[in-house]
């Protein structure tokens, strides 16, 4: 028999809170990344605000309309928009143009390869464009919900309906489809190559295992996923779409199948946004009702960073060394956590 | 309405059958001197374009639901266009979808009632179907599409009726009557309909679901039993001095019950929805206001498909006859073991 311990209260959890540099960005928030050490909030549309980590804020206008979609690899943030560009911003905070759909059909979907290639769609097509060789580009049979590339190679996924498609540029007729019935949103490939995650229209994960496109089926939430996290090294993928952060185990050959995912953190609002650090077994976690709070994944210790009572936390991320963390809410209410 | 429901974004969705003059509509309400910005969702850029309003072109897909419901159709490209569009809230009032010619209005309507973020941000004000007063005839005879809009519809707006002459129109309206007796219906010569007539209607809303009575009610004066609309064949059956012809379409009828007899909650739930879940793919819309046994609130409900959505709505007021009223509109509906389930629900 367990020894009865009282569940902790919120004056009882450990807070760094007061350590919190406050930011307000005055305009709304749907993503943050970081440029060198300087924060990049995304805004709903039109600009991008740098805080650097004294706080001070400096604005860039990057699209002339809605930003519907980013990525970042820590030396530059591409992204989409509703004005039909696709535009990249590096950490002295110069923006180019890297593409315009001649339609001026909205870019649903970006993706940045660590060689520096970059992807993006609009509608149904995907477009590949790799150092100096000619924009490639594929039709899927509907509507592109989500770019990413695979860790190794030049090798593209491409979440719609129905299923993924895997596609390699560079290689004619390469296209290579994995169904599964449903509507598919974000995707993601494991770090180590050997899976692939759709999050889906429905409240749950699909995945398949690439050595034999084996099917994983991660479901059980009460809402959307709209944030995925890997793990320091990729042993775990922590997911938004519950009142816990709900890490599905990949360390095994056989990921997930057959096993439970960890719920940690539970509260009495819906994760939000999810982000692990990138080398330690630490993950921060943004809520619906505005906490963010820090937990260890080994026995989910949280800490308290910031208390509820705002809108959704939109945004959250950690630099690449790992000793800052940024956050804010729809509003643009956030905050620096220097570690 | 509530606070949270005025804060969402209305949705009028805009259907009509080729050349009926869904884009003469559209354009319309974009350039009339209302001081709002409308988000307007069109399947082809070209012919409308005004400097303030967004304009987003869309993809009609639609896609089923993984969740055992064979008729529960989402358009997929709605959900992304939400999305995209709530980046960007404070920008516009009020959304316009148009669908194609031959679009179904249901995947529309089921996008607004299935999908946790539209609608938390959005709320479906009205179907609206403008329809040809010259072609229609022929359309519902041909095509099941135009048949579908006409039934979906909230407001009907009966376009070039300069085209037609008054028995066509009378006839007309009356084959638009025979599928939808309940849709406000508006007779135009290139779409000049009032706004107010169209958008903000709160068709959706369980607080203004207050008549369910068809709308040739007030709108016409002759007098007949109306609530027999519902039966016969395709041919009238009253022909009154005036030229009104009444008819009945073979397969898109509407149904509606009544009783001023309280009715069993108890039984009545379990029933409404085994009802839209054995028959929801023939019942495109479905509407009640109830009055149960030993409870001093009208219910309302109003349904898609197989969704349905209900409360109770307010006391209800002294003298008002407590009485239970439902609407059906649908394909083939099986009227005698809709009427004998109603009729168990009554306590006796």
């Amino acid at each position: 028999m367990k020894e009865f311990s009282p569940a902790p209260d919120s004056a009882s959890i450990v807070s760094v809170t007061d350590r919190v540099k406050p930011v307000t960005l005055g305009m709304g928030v749907t993503s943050v990344h970081f440029l060198r050490d300087r924060a990049a909030f995304v805004g709903g549309e039109e600009n991008v605000a740098f805080v650097d980590d004294k706080g001070k804020i400096s604005t860039v206008t990057v699209h002339s309309g809605g930003i519907l979609s980013t990525a970042c690899d820590g030396k530059r943030l591409v992204m989409g928009g509703d004005d039909g560009k696709v535009v990249s911003l590096d950490a002295k905070g110069e923006v180019t143009l890297l593409a315009t759909d001649p339609k001026r059909r909205w870019i649903d979907a970006v993706a940045l390869h660590a060689d520096g290639s970059y992807a993006w769609s609009a509608g149904k097509t995907a477009f590949v464009k790799s150092g100096k060789s000619e924009e490639k580009s594929l039709e899927v049979p509907s509507t592109v919900g989500g770019l990413a590339f695979a860790p190794k190679g030049l090798r593209l996924a491409i979440a719609h309906y129905n299923g993924a498609t895997l596609w390699f540029p560079n290689m004619a007729g390469s296209a290579e489809f994995l169904p599964w019935a449903g509507s598919h949103l974000g995707v993601t490939f494991s770090p180590d190559n050997k899976f692939l995650v759709t999050t889906m229209h429905e409240a749950a994960l699909h995945g398949w295992r690439l050595a034999d496109n084996r099917h994983m089926r991660m479901t059980g939430y009460p809402g959307r996923v709209r944030s995925m996290s890997w793990s320091a090294g990729g042993k775990g993928l922590a997911t938004s779409g519950a009142d816990t952060v709900i890490i599905w185990p990949f360390a095994s050959k056989d990921g997930p199948m057959g096993k439970e995912p960890a719920m940690l953190a539970p509260l009495q609002a819906r994760v939000s946004v999810v982000a692990c650090h990138p080398k330690n077994d630490i993950l921060a976690a943004g809520y619906s009702d505005g906490t963010v709070l820090m937990v260890r994944l080994e026995d989910g210790a949280e800490i308290l960073v910031r208390r509820n009572g705002t809108p959704p936390v939109a945004a959250i991320a950690w630099n690449a060394k790992g000793t800052l963390l940024a956050f804010a809410d729809e509003n643009g209410d956030g905050g620096l956590l220097e570690l | 309405m509530s606070e949270a429901t005025s804060q969402k974004i209305p949705v009028t969705v805009l259907t009509g059958y080729l050349g009926a003059g869904k884009t003469t509509l559209l354009n319309r309400i974009l350039s009339e001197n209302h001081g709002k910005k409308y988000a307007v969702i069109v399947n082809e850029f070209g012919e409308i374009g005004i400097d303030n309003d967004l304009i987003i072109g869309a993809d009609e897909e639609v896609f089923e639901m993984n969740n055992g419901c064979i008729c529960c159709t989402v358009r997929g490209d709605l959900v992304r266009i939400m999305d995209g569009l709530m980046k960007r809230k404070g920008k516009f009032d009020a959304i316009i979808v148009e669908t194609t010619g031959l679009a179904d209005p249901a995947p529309v309507a089921q996008t607004f009632f299935v999908d946790e973020d539209v609608q938390k941000n959005a709320r479906l004000d009205a179907v609206v179907t403008v329809a040809d007063a010259k072609w229609l005839s022929d359309r519902l005879k041909d095509a099941p599409e135009a048949k579908n809009q006409i039934a979906f519809a909230d407001v009907i707006v009966l376009n070039k009726t300069d085209l037609v002459s008054k028995g066509e129109l009378a006839e007309v309206e009356a084959r638009i009557r025979g599928i939808n007796p309940y849709a406000k219906l508006h007779r135009t010569e290139r779409c000049s309909v009032a706004l107010a007539d169209v958008l903000d209607r709160g068709a959706f809303d369980l607080d203004r679901i207050l008549d369910i009575e068809p709308d040739f009610l007030e709108a016409d004066d002759h007098d007949h039993d109306h609530d027999h609309h519902h039966h016969g064949h395709d041919h009238h059956h009253h022909d009154h001095g005036h030229g009104l012809k009444h008819y009945h379409d073979e397969d898109m009828q509407s149904l509606s019950l009544k009783t001023d007899k309280p009715l069993d909650p108890n039984v009545f739930m379990p029933w409404l929805q085994n009802l839209v879940q054995v028959e929801g793919g023939k019942i495109l819309r479905s509407k009640g206001i109830l009055a149960f046994h030993d409870d001093d609130d009208r219910y309302v409900f109003q349904g898609v498909h197989m969704m349905l959505e209900g409360d109770h709505q307010r006391k209800w007021k002294e003298g008002e006859p407590r009485e239970s009223r439902l609407v059906f509109i649908g394909r083939e509906l099986p009227e005698e073991t809709i009427r004998k389930g109603f009729e168990s629900c009554i306590v006796s």
